[in-house]
């Protein structure tokens, strides 16, 4: 039983406006009824913000040696530094880096990299699922067994061994620099069986109905048939699961960087930093480490949270 | 149980086992060539073994050695033998044959694995179902919302929160290595020493963790719905006692989809090993697949993938195998479909 | 007449919700003596099932017994807890369910079921309990029955897994069987089987049952008497041949008229306007009186007409002359 929201007439009068009519929706309202939803999306928002407007909210560039000063190194948050006295709100890491300047810059690179591996897998997800459920016979075996194949395997795995391939590939003097991109790559391919397995069985569904049978009988090409009328059918679980994604892809990012199989020194992420953090860990500058790593909960937990009420407020079925 | 007493359910059950054991080993095949494909084409196998000084001879003599003129499908084959005995070449990085290399890390991991996997099993298998019979109590409650920020946690963060907590603050019990180990000649054991069960404690946690908070969500969930059932209201309509309902009825009817993932979340313990490892220097194939990639040392990649492999097909086939003769619906099913 | 094996009192079950407090059993009372068959019918969500459930103890939370009596054999029984109920179930009360093909456990065997319901119930040893669970098989008519005991139940056709669950319930001989729609799930070919072996395992044994179900034809073949049920309440409580041939309340009389009897001859189907309220939305006064053809102003306002000496729970009940009824 939901007690749907009473609409006050002079409201109901008056034409609706697009807010009106976005904030009356059952998605909206189901979102305002529910705390986790809110702050999750909240916490996800100022990620974001933060991430992009890194350059204009960081006190420091991290990255520009002519702003780091040696003398700055190991400050301690909050407290002025003993020799420069200078103040660092996350204190400085062994170059006297600014410690949150850093984090809003792994953020950048962590979330790109994870939204990216999201974008790339969902691209190829999807045209692998349309292909395969809209073509069938052997292109559709083909996908449906390297899909099988793939899924034995953990997704982190696969990505560590693209990433491994791809570093052979690349040649030695741009390793650094492909890196980032090769990341992307390998996490997207890791990724995409899920997106493709949802929208081939919805396909299979569709393409039976009769608007499809009728879009063929005038004469529509398949292509526009899969993107104009098949599609549209299968965003919302797609959403669901690119959010659910997210999440593993920055934890998955986060993981490689760790294990210093993924973003260099060069352009940390938030993974890169927790690696180096974690040398200062027995010395007694737990700074450097904690604060990386909280942002990184913080981010993996929101959106973990946010895929979560997604899955249940739009599709009980997906459960 | 047994696995169905008469002759008929046991021929039925070598074919359908031979049937997966077949596609186990196309499986292999195809994870072959891609471990030869790299082997192969990621950079250039000549140069790897040979150093800046060489010769035309010499590049000649490796190629043959190599058999890198032959047909590919040639190639494929001898890659193939040759994996089958152990013989995955020399490693780029030390110069030594990979097997053996290989071989004397191998226990490390698979000690690792075994203690977190146990633990991972029995722990998430209680929990789980503590929490569907106890579902309102607020142990229960307190349970499940902790394993949900535990799903969140990558397994990363957690070695090094225990590392902080058990090594720097409290200083109990190790944060690197495997402590002092005993050579059995074909096998090195941390079981039998006191600094090597220490060495053990963090890491097995740190690996069983994330596993046995899936295996505990998935128990709860499967016996919430099993406790739901007709058959579960019949038996205590007959006035069964509640630990006859909840064992004997209940859980055996949980177990079934439970061991399929169960068996799926033991294969990825191997590969998350090598996080694992790599938090606490801990000297398995994981560490060693790790630097090999950063080194791009190819053979080494080769090896795991094809060792991996070979583990998780494995599991799945014993897995498959295990759901056969537990649920006797399943060998019904599978004579019709034949 | 002995006293009855099954006494219920004024039960009422009820469950709170958000939307307030729902009361799917509302004062219900009625008697089943021993060997006696009672047919419980209504629609579903009549409450029928329900005051089955509140018998054996086994509602499902949040709904629970807040008002009334329950006696089994010259024992209150509604206050029991915990242990004390459960022993009853199985061992003094035995239950058959609607749908054989859910009822049981499919990876025990059926003998596995059958001993360990005996050994809960009954001081007798393993092998003695196998003994009786191939009697007891054979006895609701499986053939072969000692090589079928060691089989799962998915071995067994919809018709022969119901005969097990009937051998269930009555194994450890219980003096009250609850049927709740034990034949609805069933092949139409099978329904009659079912149900005349239930008639004749409970003759022979003296056990009373409750046979819970919606289908009227059922309740004519089998019960001895038959309690109507209409949205929680108790219609009208009589003799099978008298409330079939001469309902006395109105709703019993619309659902008499819109089942087609062949012992009623052919007449036309008639049909009840409207459908019966939701329990969120209970009408003031007699339940059925927005659809009754005979509803005054008293029948808004009574919240509960009772059955003073007649049959039906009606401020005016259908009278029928004597040939009528005869």
């Amino acid at each position: 039983m939901t007690d749907l929201p009473q609409i006050p007439p002079q409201v109901r009068a008056k034409a609706p406006s697009r807010f009106t009519r976005a904030w009356d929706s059952d998605f909206a309202y189901q979102f305002r009824r529910s705390p986790v939803a809110i702050i999750s999306f909240t916490v996800v928002l100022v990620l974001v913000l933060a991430a992009i407007f890194a350059p204009l909210i960081a006190p420091y560039d991290p990255f520009d040696p002519a702003s780091l000063n040696l003398m700055n190194g190991f400050s301690k948050p909050m407290e002025p530094n003993a020799f420069t006295g200078d103040v660092f709100w996350l204190g400085t890491d062994d170059q006297g880096r600014d410690v949150f300047s850093t984090i809003l810059y792994g953020l950048r690179i962590s979330l790109f990299v994870g939204a990216a591996a999201v974008a790339f897998a969902m691209v190829l997800g999807i045209t692998l699922g349309l292909l395969a459920g809209y073509v069938g016979g052997w292109v559709e075996t083909i996908i449906m067994r390297v899909a099988d194949v793939q899924l034995t395997f953990p997704a982190i795995l696969v990505a560590m061994l693209i990433f491994g391939i791809a570093k052979g590939i690349t040649p030695v003097e741009y390793r650094d620099q492909m890196a980032i991109w090769v990341l992307i790559v390998a996490i997207g391919l890791s990724d995409w069986v899920q997106f493709a397995r949802v929208v081939r069985g919805a396909t299979l569904v569709e393409k039976n109905k009769e608007y499809v049978q009728a879009a063929r009988l005038i004469g529509r090409g398949s292509g526009a048939i899969m993107l104009r009328h098949i599609l549209p059918n299968v965003l919302s679980p797609v959403l669901v699961i690119a959010t659910i994604s997210l999440a593993l892809a920055i934890i998955a990012e986060a993981t490689l960087s760790f294990l210093g199989v993924g973003a260099p020194p060069t352009q940390p992420s938030l993974g890169t930093l927790i690696r180096i953090g974690q040398g200062f860990l027995f010395s007694g500058e737990w700074w450097i480490l904690l604060f990386p790593a909280a942002t990184l909960l913080a981010l993996a937990l929101a959106v973990n949270l946010l895929g979560d009420w997604l899955r249940d407020a739009l599709n009980p079925k997906l459960r | 149980m047994t696995l169905g007493g008469d002759c008929r359910n046991c021929r039925l059950m070598l074919a359908y086992a031979l049937r997966r054991v077949l596609q186990s080993f196309l499986v292999l095949l195809v994870v072959g060539l891609v471990a030869f494909s790299m082997f192969r084409f990621v950079g250039d196998p000549v140069d790897n073994l040979l150093g800046q000084e060489r010769t035309q001879e010499d590049i000649e003599r490796v190629r043959a050695d190599l058999g890198l003129d032959d047909p590919f499908l040639v190639q494929y084959w001898t890659f193939l033998k040759k994996a089958a005995t152990g013989d995955f070449g020399l490693s780029y990085r030390q110069a030594r044959p990979v097997g053996d290399i290989i071989a004397e890390r191998a226990p490390a991991t698979l000690e690792l694995a075994l203690v977190s996997g146990t633990m991972a099993i029995f722990f998430g298998v209680v929990l789980g179902i503590f929490t569907a019979i106890r579902r309102d109590g607020w142990v229960a409650n307190v349970i499940m919302s902790t394993s949900l920020i535990g799903v969140s946690l990558p397994t990363f963060l957690i070695g090094i929160l225990l590392i902080y907590l058990f090594s720097v603050e409290l200083g109990w019990l190790p944060s690197f290595g495997r402590g002092e180990v005993v050579d059995l000649g074909w096998w090195t054991t941390g079981f039998l020493t006191a600094s090597g069960l220490k060495a053990l404690i963090l890491p097995s946690i740190t690996l069983g963790l994330y596993q046995m908070t899936l295996i505990m969500r998935l128990v709860r969930s499967e016996m919430l719905e099993v406790l739901r059932a007709d058959y579960i209201r019949f038996a205590r309509a007959r006035g069964l006692r509640e630990k006859s309902v909840n064992f004997r009825h209940a859980l055996k009817n949980t177990l079934v989809p439970v061991i399929t993932v169960t068996g799926l979340q033991l294969g990825s313990i191997i590969a998350f090993a090598i996080i694992t490892e790599t938090v606490f220097q801990w000297p398995g194939v994981g560490l060693l697949f790790i630097n090999a990639i950063q080194f791009v040392d190819i053979p080494v990649m080769a090896a795991y993938l094809m060792l991996i492999s070979v583990m998780f097909v494995g599991i799945n086939l014993v897995v498959d195998l295990l759901y056969f003769a537990i649920d006797p619906r399943l060998r019904a099913d599978r004579t019709k479909a034949h | 007449m002995s006293d009855p094996v099954l006494s219920i009192r004024d039960l009422t079950v009820e469950i709170p919700t958000r939307g307030g407090l729902l009361r799917p059993v509302d004062q219900v009372s009625y008697d089943i003596a021993k060997g006696e068959i009672l047919g419980v019918v209504g629609e579903s969500g009549a409450g029928k099932s329900m005051a089955g459930n509140a018998v054996i103890g086994l509602l499902n939370r949040p709904a629970k017994i807040t008002g009334g009596e329950i006696w089994l054999n010259g024992t209150r029984i509604d206050k029991l807890q915990g242990e004390n109920m459960r022993r009853l179930r199985g061992k003094d009360i035995g239950m058959v369910f609607q749908d054989p093909l859910t009822s049981l456990n499919p990876l025990l065997t059926i003998g596995d079921q059958l001993t360990e319901t005996m050994l809960q119930h009954l001081s007798i040893t393993q092998t003695e309990a196998r003994k009786r669970a191939i009697a007891a098989l054979e006895e609701v008519g499986i053939p072969a029955a000692s090589e079928r005991l060691d089989s799962y139940p998915h071995e067994f056709s919809g018709g022969m897994r119901q005969r097990v669950v009937i051998a269930l319930a009555l194994c450890a001989e219980p003096s009250l069987i609850i049927a709740d729609e034990p034949t609805t799930a069933l092949d139409v070919s099978v329904q009659a089987q079912i149900i005349a072996l239930l008639k004749r395992l409970c003759r022979d044994r003296g056990t009373a049952v409750m046979l819970i179900t919606h289908d009227m034809g059922v309740i004519a073949e089998t019960a001895d008497r038959v309690a109507v049920m209409y949205a929680g309440r108790l219609a009208e409580l009589g003799p099978v041949r008298e409330v079939i041939t001469a309902p006395e309340h109105p709703y019993t009389d619309g659902l008499m008229g819109s089942t087609p009897l062949a012992s009623k001859g052919l007449k036309r189907l008639r049909q009840i306007p409207g459908s019966m309220p939701r329990l969120t939305a209970m009408p003031t006064g007699c339940a059925f009186h927005p659809r009754c053809p005979k509803a005054q102003d008293i029948c808004r306002h009574d919240p509960r007409p009772r059955r003073d000496g007649g049959r039906a729970a009606c401020h005016f009940p259908i009278t029928h002359s004597a040939e009528e009824t005869a």
